[in-house]
């Protein structure tokens, strides 16, 4: 008895190493794929330490220059203001977005009827509108408000997002509707239903939903450039793009402020990647 | 007793339903629904962003624009970049993901992570750091001279063949691995059991990738397919950051082109700037449509 299990672990160990060995190239293949995508960021680390020239003669260790760097980044732009600013905007997006379509979801869902249905397909249209078909209408409504350069600005455009809706729609089905039933009788008003008993139940649709709320906030371009036209006001990734766009570039200073406007998202990646998964296919279940 | 309060308890409810989804409805009206209107109205219309008045004739924006070199050259940008990129990425995408999905692999999650980490970063970010390792005096020529493989720096940005190339290189580099998480989650639903009978059948890996993993995901596939289609006919960053459209305007994506049109240089072109803005519009809606079709008939 003990010589056959002895014998047949014997067999499937061999199995195993077999598995393997059948599995080299797969490794092999991973293996490049998972350094080109690594090796770009990894450069641009090492480039933020190294001076312009170095860079530029192709060096790929970390050097010597970060302190110098530094001081030439802060020097020609205003880095902790544009930080600020862009976590300024990205937080109150996130806690705005996540509270209107977390609601709206809990609406469409649990209290769903013809028209509550009919009109969620109405908004789902919005998705097919592309940013850059509203981005002048929208520039003349917010300079009109005296919006340009706010915070208000920035979010007021992007804190009800049909894709938000559907997310917390489609997750919203796992919401245990008996409960509410029960709440009621305990004599709890419908408010207090989705604050004390949803909230705390769709932990992770929140989170999910926040980390990518978060990414998208923090990344925008284009509306941020046409909307923040004061310096003072100005994202991180416009900081960026001012860097390179001069007639030289200093690559050592460009590639510190990349890895300033990278770091939030980078720990969050790090930290969250589960819940940033998530957020990426939300909707799609 | 419940009249007496004005409102029965079942109205109550309906009333909050009402209130909790209409900020968001209202948003989304405001914020996307009348703009698009308001973008058809302006794309009829000619003059300065203060003194806007009817075209005459009333096409007479979208005439120019059918007239222009340089808006369709942006449009056969924007659909060179869809055609080459959006099929290479989406094919390393699923077989990475099929890959990934193999019970016996081992560092699974460090692959995943390393493939998903370019996500990480902005789209403004991934275009500098393209740009600085594509300069002329980058990082890809010095490999490239230490290899052998090149006598003279490429001047990659600076010659419109090879600026394209980096482009779609770049744009490949950041959302394989978005998309490979897709493919993944879908993965998760297809029973392992499935390709263990499929292997004693004698199905080896490509056949079973063929008739097993393919079929399966095709919701998930089109979808993909929709998404990056959609992502890539809106393409800004990339063109603004990465070639800044050039050289001579040879990459300018679509949205780039309408961007300068408005807001880039100098010029205050809102009709025209809507014109080609609802042009996009059309494009994605035609795809949204098909997306319903396709969408449709998956089962």
């Amino acid at each position: 008895m003990t010589d056959r299990t002895a014998v047949s672990a014997g067999k499937s160990k061999k199995n195993k190493s077999a598995i393997q060995r059948r599995l080299i190239p797969t490794y092999i293949f991973l293996a490049i794929v998972s350094f080109f995508s690594v090796f770009p960021l990894y450069w641009m680390i090492t480039a933020a330490t190294n001076k312009s020239l170095e860079v530029a003669q192709g060096k790929i260790w970390f050097g010597t220059n970060l302190a110098e760097n530094f001081k030439n980044l802060t020097g020609t732009e205003p880095l902790w203001t544009s930080m600020g600013n862009s976590f300024l905007y990205a937080v109150v997006q996130t806690l705005l977005c996540l509270f209107i379509c977390s609601l709206a979801g809990y609406g469409f869902e649990l209290y769903h009827d013809k028209v509550k249905d009919k009109l969620f397909a109405v908004l789902l249209l919005g998705m097919m509108i592309p940013q850059v078909a509203t981005m002048i209408p929208l520039f003349r409504m917010i300079s009109a408000g005296n919006l340009l350069n706010t915070v208000w600005g920035f979010i007021l455009p992007t804190i009800s997002t049909p894709f938000m809706i559907m997310m917390f729609r489609q997750n919203s089905r796992n919401f245990p509707i008996d409960i509410m039933e029960a709440a009621r009788i305990d004599g709890l008003g419908e408010f207090q239903i989705f604050f004390r008993m949803y909230m705390p139940v769709m932990k992770s649709t929140f989170a999910a939903a926040a980390v990518i709320t978060f990414m998208n906030a923090w990344n925008a371009y284009l509306w941020p450039k046409v909307v923040m036209t004061r310096n003072e006001a100005q994202t991180m990734p416009m900081l960026i793009a001012n860097l390179a766009s001069g007639y030289t570039t200093d690559y050592g200073v460009l590639m510190l402020g990349v890895l300033f406007c990278s770091i939030p998202t980078m720990i969050i990646f790090f930290v969250l990647q589960k819940q940033f998964a998530e957020g990426i296919t939300g909707a799609v279940k | 007793m419940n009249k007496k309060k004005g409102m029965s308890l079942l109205a109550k409810q309906k009333a909050a339903g009402w209130v909790f989804l209409l900020p968001a409805t209202i948003l989304i009206f405001v914020m996307s629904f009348y703009p698009m209107v308001q973008a058809f109205i302006m794309s009829l219309q000619t003059g300065s962003s203060a003194n806007l008045k009817w075209a005459n004739p009333i096409t007479f924006n979208y005439a120019r624009m059918f007239k222009d070199q340089l808006f369709k050259r942006s449009v056969g940008n924007t659909f060179l970049y869809l055609i080459i990129q959006v099929p290479i990425m989406l094919v390393l995408a699923i077989l990475l993901a099929q890959l990934l999905n193999n019970k016996n692999l081992k560092l699974k999650g460090f692959f995943r992570t390393c493939v998903f980490l370019p996500c990480a970063t902005s789209l403004v970010s991934y275009a500098l750091i393209f740009k600085s390792l594509f300069a002329t005096t980058g990082l890809a020529n010095t490999v490239l001279m230490n290899l052998g493989l090149i006598h003279e720096n490429i001047n990659w940005l600076g010659t419109p063949g090879t600026a394209r190339f980096v482009i779609i290189l770049a744009l490949i580099w950041r959302w394989t691995g978005y998309n490979m998480v897709f493919y993944l989650a879908g993965l998760q639903n297809i029973e392992y059991s499935v390709y263990e009978a499929a292997h004693i059948d004698g199905a080896n890996g490509w056949k079973s990738f063929w008739y097993i993993t393919v079929p399966l995901l095709k919701p998930v596939i089109v979808m993909t397919f929709i998404m990056s289609i959609n992502g890539t006919l809106q393409l800004f960053d990339e063109s603004v950051n990465l070639t800044k459209g050039g050289p001579a305007n040879t990459t300018i994506t679509m949205s780039h082109y309408i961007y300068n049109n408005s807001f880039g240089q100098g010029v205050a072109n809102f009709g025209y700037a809507c014109a080609m803005s609802f042009f996009v519009f059309i494009l994605v809606a035609i795809l949204a449509a098909i997306n319903l079709k396709v969408g449709d008939t998956r089962d």
